[in-house]
């Protein structure tokens, strides 16, 4: 089945420039800069296990493939903001970015849809010729005083700028800062037009810079914080991800004051400024956030990763450091408390999915968040690769991969589906774009983007319906059915 | 009935172009010529002299009024004005918000698939200052008009405006057949201005089609909201305007691909006109001003 990982370098080399070679000479030369293996590091190095930002990343994709990106409103309303339950975020422009964005992420919020929880729902200015021509201010208006009519208990609007509003020059700001006046609520405008950018990082540096202009610069909460208090940053709660979380952290004594953005209201934002340490979890997203928290609040923040067992343990001992003894103590005792269920889950799963080999292909984190949690299943990743990561993220993607993993930066559907087809791995994990053409290759799949409508995969909990899903899908016995019976000799 | 034809007057924003294409083609009308004019500016003035009124009622905010441009009739926005002159304005957002270009695509859209176009020997579009985006070269792309005429002067920036539009129109010149029909020079009484107006001409590889006098007849026309065809059909003025019609009517299909030139040559052209003068000669003028001072 699946091929060695040993002598990987050269094999990688040649496969890369096989693949390569159906591009034309322009094309070949700048993909060649995105496609590496994870390299060895340098003497004395100790932070990382092999050296991975060796591919250029964050530039423009190349015109004509097949690109995974999405764009600066995907970023912005689809990530940071659209999580946030309890303010109405309006796509503002044309009909069809915010129709097809619509309940794409499997942000799970308690409340009442409606009356105090508005994620599931899809608010659009629905703009026509006219509000192109004569500009949209007046429509946007509107919109907001019969949402506030309409929604009486939501907390605030968001205005998520669709490409038009740019290219017509609306003054947004001036109406988010009028309709405040007049409503007194929380507007915020989002100038994260879909095509700044190279993708979706650009809109989640937008949506972060927002909040901090528009929330955070407000009169500030009254919330009086506690020394154990935390916020989770940059969870976004998918299938209850930041649920499975906050368990961990309550339980080790901790107390999180704001969830962003999964789960997430106006006000938890508000207060974060008052806690004691930022918590992030999905660094690339909404680092920038943090790094003005620390600035301005003096809020020092960690990342840390509850994918599988090692990394939550390292990861609770590590924010517990921060803590005194009374967390420390209360650490290793949820990490003892948990021992028992995670030997079971490996007890079942890791003689069926030992030294199964994965490729991954996901957005900006879980190619190299999840790693770990399928090494603790004795499982290998032969490759992986961001859509939008930066240098950074790249250089942190060494502290889990092994030499030898190839390593592809916004990789191209056609590149992808040749690298699988070599490699055959005996997994992959990725997007519903991919999902089919891998299943029809005859190799199972996962996507890691929604947990394939399962999760949550974060923390002890998640790691046992992470371990069972990767079971599920490796293991299941259509495989064996693969080939037609015409075809099977008699 | 002879092919249609489709005509467009540029030029820099204030030099007199909706003043210059309404009294020649109330000169036109007098020549059997059917007309429509396609008022392409925001501030939608391009057809008062020939209507008579203030402001007609424009393309864009009917529509918005209605609803989108689907709910408008033609009626509602094509006005017959002197000799049976037909006139559309665009119209577009108050200064400063929305898309003005966007305007101009709509609405010109809007009149040919309602048949404006149709029984018509001429076209005319009366287009804003400059080509500032798309929207407003709509009228210069294919199968819109055939022919540009500039409205310039001797001053230096309506210089600079006409060989920009010249640029504008090499750029659809080839994909949308557009061609420069010529200059039309609106006196402004700058110095060697005939003069200037022809070396232009020549540089772009074009003619200058008429030299039209400055006239205070036009001001009292147009206080009267009237062409001078219409106030004073006899007076001088009112003749040079026919001139220019016949004219232009004479011009079909004689325009030509611009030649326009770098920024460079047409200082150079103003420095030998001594409209403008050498750094050598500016810096020795202040050098005499300033003894002359001391």
């Amino acid at each position: 089945m699946a091929k060695d990982l040993e002598d990987s370098v050269a094999e990688h080399e040649k496969m890369i420039e096989e693949v390569l070679s159906a591009y034309p000479k322009k094309a070949q030369k700048k993909r060649a800069k995105h496609l590496s293996t994870a390299g060895a590091v340098e003497e004395g190095e100790t932070e990382i296990v092999s050296k991975c930002d060796t591919v250029k990343s964050n530039v423009k994709s190349v015109p004509g493939v097949m690109t995974i990106r999405g764009c600066a409103y995907a970023g912005s309303k689809g990530v940071v903001w659209g999580p946030i339950k309890d303010l109405v975020h309006i796509s503002h422009g044309p009909v069809g970015c915010g129709h097809y964005s619509w309940s794409q992420r499997r942000n799970y919020a308690t409340g009442t849809t409606g009356v105090d929880n508005f994620v599931t729902f899809q608010f659009t200015t629905d703009f026509q010729e006219k509000d192109i021509v004569f500009g949209g201010d007046k429509k946007l208006e509107k919109s907001i005083d019969e949402i506030n009519e309409l929604f009486p208990l939501a907390n605030g609007v968001t205005v998520q700028s669709e490409c038009p509003i740019g290219l017509i020059g609306d003054d947004i700001e001036a109406v988010a800062r009028k309709k405040k006046k007049d409503i007194g609520k929380t507007i915020v405008p989002v100038r994260c037009e879909g095509f700044r950018g190279v993708s979706q990082s650009l809109g989640h540096h937008i949506a972060n810079d927002a909040v901090r202009d528009w929330v955070l610069e407000g009169e500030g909460s009254e919330y009086e914080a506690t020394d154990y208090d935390v916020n989770i940053i940059g969870d976004y709660n998918i299938g209850g991800d930041a649920w499975s979380s906050r368990i961990l952290l309550e339980e080790i004594g901790l107390n999180v004051v704001g969830s962003w953005s999964g789960d997430a209201t106006l006000a938890e934002m508000e207060n974060a400024p008052k806690a004691k340490l930022n918590l992030i979890h999905c660094y690339r997203s909404m680092n920038y956030i943090c790094r003005h928290m620390e600035e301005k609040h003096g809020v020092p923040w960690m990342e840390y990763n509850f994918f599988g067992p090692s990394q939550i343990a390292a990861s609770l001992r590590a924010i517990a450091a921060k803590f005194d003894k009374s967390v420390q103590d209360k650490a290793e005792a949820v990490i003892a408390k948990y021992q028992p269920l995670v030997d079971e889950v490996l007890a079942k799963y890791k003689p069926r999915l030992e030294g199964k080999k994965v490729m991954l292909y996901v957005g900006g984190l879980r190619p190299r968040h999840v790693v770990t949690a399928y090494h603790d299943l004795g499982m290998e990743i032969a490759g992986t690769g961001y859509e939008f990561a930066h240098g950074d993220d790249y250089k942190r993607t060494g502290e889990y991969i092994k030499e030898g993993t190839l390593i592809y930066d916004d990789v191209t559907g056609y590149e992808l589906e040749k690298f699988i087809e070599q490699m055959r791995p005996d997994l992959v994990g990725s997007g519903i774009k991919e999902k089919y053409p891998v299943q029809k290759m005859g190799i199972p799949f996962r996507q890691m983007h929604s947990w394939d409508y399962s999760g949550p995969y974060h923390g002890y909990d998640g790691f046992a319906i992470f371990a069972r899903d990767m079971d599920l899908a490796i293991n299941n016995p259509v495989w064996a059915m693969f080939d037609a019976p015409w075809k099977k000799s008699a | 009935m002879s092919a249609l034809r489709q005509i467009a007057f540029y030029g820099k924003g204030g030099i007199g172009k909706s003043t210059t294409s309404q009294n020649t083609l109330a000169a036109l009308v007098e020549m059997d010529q059917k007309i429509l004019i396609v008022g392409c500016d925001p501030k939608a003035d391009s057809t008062r002299l020939i209507l008579n009124t203030k402001m007609q009622d424009t393309v864009l905010h009917l529509a918005a009024e209605m609803g989108s441009v689907e709910d408008l009739e033609l009626e509602d926005v094509l006005k017959v004005g002197y000799k049976g002159i037909k006139c559309t304005e665009s119209g577009g957002p108050e200064p400063g918000v929305g898309c003005a270009g966007r305007g101009v695509i709509t609405a010109i859209n809007f009149l040919e698939e309602n048949g404006a176009y149709d029984d018509v020997d001429y076209v005319s579009y009366d287009v804003l200052g400059d080509v500032v985006c798309g929207g407003f070269a709509m009228p210069i792309r294919e199968n819109k008009a055939q022919e540009i005429y500039i409205v310039m002067s001797g001053e230096m920036m309506a210089l600079y405006a006409a060989n920009n539009i010249s640029k504008g129109i090499l750029k659809y010149a080839n994909s949308g057949g557009v061609r420069l029909g010529g200059l039309i020079c609106n006196e402004r009484q700058t110095d060697r201005e005939l003069d200037l107006a022809e070396e232009l001409a020549k540089k772009l590889g074009t003619k200058l089609i008429h030299f039209v006098p400055r006239d205070n007849t036009v001001q009292h026309a147009e206080l009267r909201r009237q062409t001078v065809i219409q106030y004073s059909p006899e007076c001088n003025q009112a003749k040079e305007y026919r001139q220019l019609a016949e004219k232009i009517h004479a011009n079909s299909g004689k325009g030509v691909v611009p030649t326009p030139v770098t920024m460079e040559e047409l200082e150079e052209m103003l420095l030998d006109f001594g409209i403008m003068q050498s750094e050598e000669d500016r810096l020795a003028a202040i050098a005499a001003e300033e003894t002359k001072s001391a």
